[in-house]
């Protein structure tokens, strides 16, 4: 760690994603200039133009790695770093641009651009825990600002962060929220989705979409069951798996299974 | 002072302030500019592809992670493309949430380039963290009028980012109109401060440089257009969106992950906040018309630098709308219609806040996805850009390669690109032939 007088350095670094997990933390509005008061933010390309060179105490880093170049620069932030966070679905997951590991790529090329030979892309849109080591996963589609705050200040305060591994349906019974699949019949991925969100998607009338990825240990198979008897097709409890976290294993076995029958 | 200190080539190999990754390439010969490229290399998603076989439902979360600035626009075209495509219309309360939920994303993703992305290039500062060492009252200013933006997205949406309620014939829940006026304190203030924003930004020093445009808008009859209307340019154009793919054509080029965007026989033009401002002034509100001509702001507004006056309007005009909106809500029978499958092929453009936003489907008997195209405001705006910056940069070949750069970058932030979206595109490089 740096000297009690030094501020803690960091960098925020994208890969393929949406910007939407980095925006989070211009997205807090009251803490932001507190937050930069306590960090000196060497690079962050979408706050800033001035653009520092490493080493950075913390790395944080958004997107998956879709391409060559990619792959070699996920290998500079690493070395450059002294901590690696991942923040949200395509870099833990491989994000919703993993749906091409299901298919020929080249062909995914094809259906987008007329001359495919400009675009340079891999086969497979995979998480950066893949390509190096990361040193805590931050989930969601997108994070969940106050999760954002709290790892950065419990690495500033080098303890260990307070982020449960429990499922959605643990947030949705603290909010008292009516069961939507009991009290309605529809599909919902809460009992198998990583809490974060706080419940959201029951909160709205509508089942969970499973944004977060997979809990500690989730039960898919049962889940799946479930909505059989809900009347779900095979087809759609496939694609229920296959979203924003679709290559995440147990969401990923969980689809093809699904999928084989 | 020998040549050899004016810029050659400009190069930006990353650029800052923008959403997404892209590189700016500039060359000179002598004070001629020969080449102007703005690389995207932002990695291709294939969103168009992992479409196919999703069904309409599933199209306005999924095309919503195309970007995280402004999601909304994602939601709203994808949605009213489907109800197009399934024959569904929606109640008149639906229609005042969707704008409400628009003016949300409109105050949020406006102020964020305002404040925090354009604002520093004017006033000297690398960024907005910097800036508020000696603009804190300023900064501090645009980060609550942002909030009050993301209060709007929150109440009806769940969260700012990819909000999770909007759905094909409604949202997913009701919002009764007592949570809708629980915004009229905020929006009161923030109507009040985006004027002072409009009054402090179009004090900024603007260059000489007005650009002969062809500018692309919606255009409604009653209305400042967010998700309806007929699509028009000051040059003639007037098209329903089904007619879209018969005038404006994508193309690949080589330096660019995002494809550009032309109009047949036309060329470049310009959609976003200038193109709605110049074709739709007599349809805001009076005390947005008045916060532009108390600031000498005369249709047709030709400098591209200008647009971060504009966009200040545009939060005036958002803020007054949002509180007409919650004021005249009441609440719908149910939260959204019915969507029965059908085949069908169903276009919508809606007005994202850097411009338009065109998304088309064509669904099977199921309701499956077999086709599906998008077309981003950057896309369509890359190639004005491109033409900017080749009609701009000649008259910084006597600047130092630092402040030919920045000015550079300033000229393409004026558009705010967005090019996460544009790759469903930016870094600056400028070389010299002498």
């Amino acid at each position: 760690m740096s000297s009690k007088k030094e501020k803690p350095t960091i960098g925020v670094f994208k890969f393929a994603s949406c910007d939407g997990c980095q925006l989070t933390l211009l997205d807090c509005e009251d803490e932001l200039l507190g937050i930069a008061g306590a960090i000196e933010i060497r690079y962050f390309p979408e706050a800033s133009r001035a653009m520092l060179d490493g080493p950075y105490d913390i790395a944080v880093v958004e997107g998956s790695i879709t391409t060559h170049h990619d792959a070699d620069r996920i290998q500079q932030v690493r070395h450059a770093s002294k901590t690696l966070i991942t923040i949200g679905a395509c870099a833990t997951a491989g994000g919703i641009q993993a749906l091409r590991n299901w298919s020929d790529v080249e062909e995914f090329v094809r259906a987008v651009y007329a001359t495919p030979q400009f675009i340079s892309t891999l086969q497979l849109s995979t998480p950066i825990s893949e390509h190096v080591h990361v040193d805590f996963e931050l989930r969601g589609c997108p994070i969940n600002k106050r999760q954002l705050i709290e790892i950065l200040s419990a690495n500033i305060a080098g303890r260990k962060p307070n982020i449960p591994g429990y499922s959605v349906c643990v947030e949705c019974k603290r909010k008292g929220n009516v069961c939507v699949v009991v009290a309605h019949g529809t599909p919902c991925l809460g009992p198998v989705t990583h809490a974060g969100c706080g419940a959201l998607c029951p909160s709205y009338s509508r089942g969970c979409y499973g944004c977060y990825g997979p809990m500690e240990t989730p039960n898919t198979a049962s889940l799946s069951s479930q909505f059989r008897i809900l009347g779900q097709t095979n087809n759609e409890i496939a694609r229920a798996f296959r979203g924003f976290n679709a290559w995440a294993w147990q969401f990923r076995k969980a689809s093809e299974q699904a999928d084989r029958l | 002072m020998s040549t050899s200190q004016h810029p050659k080539t400009i190069r930006v190999d990353t650029l800052a302030r923008v959403e997404g990754e892209g590189s700016l390439y500039i060359k000179f010969q002598g004070d001629r500019v020969c080449d102007v490229s703005l690389d995207i290399y932002e990695p291709p998603r294939l969103f168009e592809a992992f479409l196919r076989g999703r069904h309409y439902s599933e199209a306005s979360d999924i095309t919503s992670r195309i970007c995280g600035i402004c999601p909304i626009a994602y939601q709203m075209s994808a949605i009213h493309a489907m109800e197009r495509a399934l024959g569904v219309d929606i109640e008149p309360a639906i229609r005042l949430l969707r704008r409400l939920f628009y003016c949300g994303e409109w105050i949020e993703s406006h102020t964020l380039h305002v404040f925090m992305l354009h604002a520093p290039d004017f006033l000297g500062y690398p960024d907005a963290i910097a800036m508020a060492r000696e603009h804190k009252d300023v900064v501090e200013k645009g980060l609550r009028l942002k909030k009050i933006g993301n209060r709007i997205v929150t109440l009806l949406g769940g969260r700012e980012i990819h909000p999770i309620s909007a759905a094909v014939g409604g949202f997913y829940k009701l919002f009764s109109r007592s949570e809708l006026l629980e915004l009229a304190d905020d929006l009161e203030w923030a109507l009040e401060a985006s004027i002072d924003t409009v009054k402090l930004v179009s004090g900024f020093e603007f260059p000489d440089f007005e650009p002969d445009y062809e500018f692309v808008a919606l255009r409604h009859p009653d209305e400042y257009p967010f998700n309806e209307g007929r699509l028009r340019s000051n040059r003639g154009l007037d098209i329903d969106a089904a007619d879209y793919e018969n005038h404006f054509v994508e193309f690949q080029v080589k330096h660019s992950n995002a494809l550009h965007s032309s109009l047949k026989g036309r060329g470049s033009y310009l959609v976003g906040p200038l193109a709605r401002f110049n074709l739709n002034f007599d349809l805001l509100p009076p005390i947005a018309q008045q916060a532009a001509r108390e600031v000498g702001l005369v249709v047709p507004v030709r400098n591209p630098f200008r647009s971060i006056v504009v966009r200040a309007i545009e939060i005036v005009f958002a803020c007054a709308e949002a509180l007409r909106v919650i004021r005249e809500y009441r609440p719908p029978e149910r939260p959204r219609v019915s969507a029965p499958n059908r085949a069908g092929t169903g276009q919508a453009i809606t007005e994202a806040p850097r411009g338009i936003l065109y998304h088309r489907y064509d669904l099977d008997e199921n309701g499956i996805i077999r086709t599906a195209k998008i077309v981003p405001p950057t896309s369509q705006n890359q190639s004005r850009i491109e033409q900017d910056l080749r009609e701009f940069a000649p008259r910084l070949a006597a600047s130092s390669i630092e402040e030919a750069t920045w000015k550079c970058e300033q000229a393409v932030r004026n558009y705010d690109p967005c090019i996460s979206c544009a790759t469903h595109f930016l870094k600056l490089r400028i070389e010299r032939e002498v």
